[in-house]
């Protein structure tokens, strides 16, 4: 056993390091390190410099452009990007649809649609949830009838993330009701710009605009964007969800944003002169989490050499561990920020979180952000199977129960 | 890195696991914790014999030389049968600290005695004010005449009306909490002035208080420099500390297997009780804290060999704070869990859970190491 990384994946991080320095726009940067607002550019540059390097999807096979790394070295890129305050990679496209089409579609589909995620021509966004299928997905509505060589998709999808910006949205849709709730459910592919579909904002409950509500009245999609066979979505929809594992614990956003409460924690006053560092009350709570941290950073490390080892990639009890966990230590994080600036996080001025904004904030600079993203927060058990359902997961895989 | 077994560390835990289970079932556990000394001589030979009271010592100083993860499966595997042969006092805490502190005479006495399985070594270092502070020795070392004279008392140390040896620390400069003036002395337990009330532990142990009046020592009983013996002293218990966390580590996933198996045959309101999601979920969350246990067994491992201070401190500190966390977690659900039957002698259970609560209260509790922890964030740079 040796906890220190070798001499190959230190030279690998590195590179990875050295490339980030020299690539990552420094404005970008900072809206992130400093919690501001990100727009559709900001996500599109980063993916565009990565996508020239090859290094946009860390997880894709060779053969469709993906840099081949093993799962070690794809966790240590995630590290390095998030430490630097690079904007993440948005899943909807590279990590989730990609492996979908890569694995069930046919040849048309791989060649039309891969290169473009990879080039970030097309943004994906995500739909899946329905108000009334959410956990339980099986249960969705939105129909889709068979109508020569299109289907006509109606129905409501929701917790769209910002499908405002996006180019094609991958769907869920009925196309039988016979059987089991699992069956029936097909895979489809969508261009946003059918008519027919109404983007609708959701406002979140910290005031943004990220998620969204997706109307689909009559819009005729194609049989040619139908991913795999009629009525055996449900496998795409299970491959899709329990794909992509590397990230999934969130440790390099983790370890950016705890660097970030220490550094606030040294600059507010302890209310006596003396830094809330200090207070040893609050940097008690402080040294539990990093150490809750140290735990999850050990244990994703030990589940991802296993699989770099093993070759293994399905998904399994060991995502959802780290799924509740590394949401549980986010959340952790951001109600401890959140404390930390105590009566400067009771403004709401959401102006201050746009980088070009040019106004006073109130309170110290980085205070803005801190209570909208510990309320955001609040999401990270919910989505991607809420934290029960995670625990539902490993207790019928792991533990037979 | 790399987190995979050795094929000679999966021959050790192999053939540990198996003499254990031949040997070491819960009757005959209670029957050695039941006996004179509290522990079975003739299963502390066969240790020796199976190379294990060597592990931590290198093979110029006639051990195994196995490094500190070697050391992690052997203490696991002994947590998880509850052994109760004196391992931690005599091989981590003494064998380990004579090799890592002592000068070729005192290696050459002391070290093929303890691998052979001849010599029982007590870590002497607590006092009854000293609560989990390192530095707090009151107990006094005065040069006298060729050697020393120690007078003091030491607290609820493991295993030590057994012990041939005692390492005991002293001052012998400097005031009560100094870090400087420390010194260490490898005392005869049958020496003049030694008392040593021996008492059971609430796990099944035994420990002792020991009271040195006017104990005569020669000068080659100084264990390391004179006043020196600060650093030695935390290495050793940074080593204890490895071998704990990696004890309870053993226990923890001994306790969810065994609550496992009766949520699933334990049959109330006409099914087994492991259909409730309540219960259900509370074993998912012992299972998530034995996940991360065994993640900080190998911090601690790895920590307690960190060439820099500053790491060892953090990651030793932070392994036992979290490992005390999830075993009080496991232990304390574990009990729940098992009902009326997990509160009761006859059950193994009862005796796991206690056994963590008292790796807790050793060489620093919870709170204590997430206090360490915490104070070492005053140092990080800005």
């Amino acid at each position: 056993m040796n906890l220190a990384h070798t001499a190959e994946e230190i030279a690998f991080r590195d590179d990875v390091h050295a490339f980030i320095a020299k690539n990552l726009p420094p404005e970008i940067a900072a809206k992130v390190h400093g919690g501001k607002r990100l727009g559709r550019d900001d996500y599109m540059t980063w993916h565009k410099i990565l996508a020239r390097q090859g290094w946009v999807a860390p997880g894709w096979p060779k053969e469709f452009g993906g840099p081949g790394w093993n799962t070690v070295q794809q966790q240590i890129f995630d590290d390095e990007c998030a430490a630097a305050g690079a904007p993440r990679i948005l899943p909807f496209g590279v990590k989730m649809v990609a492996p979908v089409i890569m694995r069930f579609g046919n040849a048309a589909q791989k060649q039309h649609f891969l290169p473009r995620i990879l080039s970030g021509e097309d943004w994906w966004c995500q739909g899946y949830s329905e108000p009334g299928a959410g956990s339980d997905l099986a249960s969705l509505k939105t129909k889709a009838e068979r109508a020569g060589d299109h289907y006509v998709v109606n129905g409501q999808k929701t917790w769209n993330t910002l499908g405002q910006f996006a180019d094609w949205i991958f769907v869920l849709v009925r196309t039988a009701s016979a059987g089991r709730p699992q069956e029936g459910i097909s895979f489809l592919l969508v261009d946003m710009k059918t008519p027919g579909i109404t983007v609708r904002p959701i406002r979140m409950l910290d005031g943004e605009h990220e998620i969204n509500e997706v109307w689909f009245e009559n819009v005729k999609v194609p049989v040619a964007n139908l991913v795999g066979e009629e009525n055996k979505g449900w496998t795409c929809a299970k491959f899709l969800l329990g794909h992509e594992r590397t990230g999934i614990a969130g440790v390099g956003a983790c370890k950016r944003e705890l660097k970030h409460l220490k550094e606030i924690a040294r600059r507010e006053p302890a209310g006596g002169g003396d830094s809330l560092m200090k207070d040893v009350r609050f940097r008690d709570r402080i040294a539990q989490v990093e150490i809750e941290l140290m735990a999850l950073e050990v244990t994703n490390l030990r589940v991802l050499s296993a699989e770099a080892e093993g070759g293994k990639r399905a998904p399994g009890p060991e995502a959802s561990i780290l799924k509740v966990r590394g949401t549980e230590i986010q959340q952790s994080l951001s109600e401890l920020m959140m404390q930390a600036v105590g009566v400067y996080g009771i403004p709401y001025v959401p102006e201050a979180l746009d980088a070009e904004w040019g106004g006073v904030p109130v309170g110290a600079e980085y205070a803005a952000p801190l209570s909208g993203h510990y309320f955001n927060m609040r999401k990270t058990s919910i989505y991607g199977g809420s934290n029960e359902i995670q625990k539902n997961i490993v207790a019928q895989l792991s533990l037979g129960l | 890195m790399d987190f995979s077994l050795t094929p000679e560390q999966g021959m050790l835990q192999d053939s540990l696991r198996k003499f254990l289970a031949n040997e070491y079932g819960f009757d005959s556990r209670r029957k050695r914790a039941e006996s004179a000394d509290g522990f079975s001589r003739d299963t502390w030979a066969q240790l020796a014999e199976l190379g294990l009271l060597g592990i931590a010592i290198s093979e110029d100083d006639g051990g195994l030389g196995g490094d500190a993860f070697d050391s992690m499966l052997v203490m696991e595997s002994l947590g998880r049968a509850l052994v109760v042969e004196p391992y931690l006092s005599t091989v981590v805490l003494g064998g380990a600290t004579i090799a890592a502190a002592g000068n070729a005479d005192q290696k050459a006495k002391w070290l093929p005695a303890i691998v052979g399985g001849e010599t029982l070594v007590a870590f002497a270092h607590g006092e009854p004010r000293s609560r989990y502070a390192l530095s707090h020795v009151e107990c006094t070392a005065k040069a006298d005449g060729a050697g020393w004279k120690l007078d003091g008392q030491k607290a609820v140390v493991r295993d030590a009306a057994t012990a041939d040896v005692l390492l005991v620390s002293a001052r012998t400069a400097g005031s009560t909490s100094d870090e400087k003036g420390i010194s260490l002395f490898l005392v005869d337990a049958k020496a003049k002035g030694v008392a040593i009330r021996g008492y059971a532990t609430q796990d099944g142990g035994r420990a002792g208080e020991v009271t040195l009046t006017g104990v005569q020592v020669d000068k080659d009983a100084l264990l390391g420099n004179a006043g020196e013996a600060y650093p030695v002293i935390e290495r050793a218990v940074d080593r204890g500390i490895a071998g704990l966390c990696a004890e309870a580590l053993g226990i923890i996933d001994a306790l969810n297997e065994a609550t496992l198996e009766y949520l699933k045959t334990r049959q109330q309101f006409g099914q087994p009780i492991g259909r409730f999601q309540a219960l259900q979920h509370r074993m998912v969350d012992m299972t998530i804290r034995a996940v991360e246990a065994r993640s900080m067994a190998i911090v601690a491992a790895a920590g307690a060999n960190d060439s820099d201070p500053m790491e060892r401190r953090r990651k030793v500190s932070a392994a036992k704070a979290h490992i005390g966390q999830c075993a009080r977690y496991v232990g304390q659900q574990a009990v729940q869990l098992h009902g009326g039957i997990g509160v009761t002698d006859e059950l193994i259970v009862s005796h796991w859970f206690k056994r963590l609560a008292m790796i807790n209260a050793t060489f620093g509790d919870a709170e204590h190491h997430l206090g360490v922890f915490s104070d070492l964030l005053l140092k990080e740079d800005a």
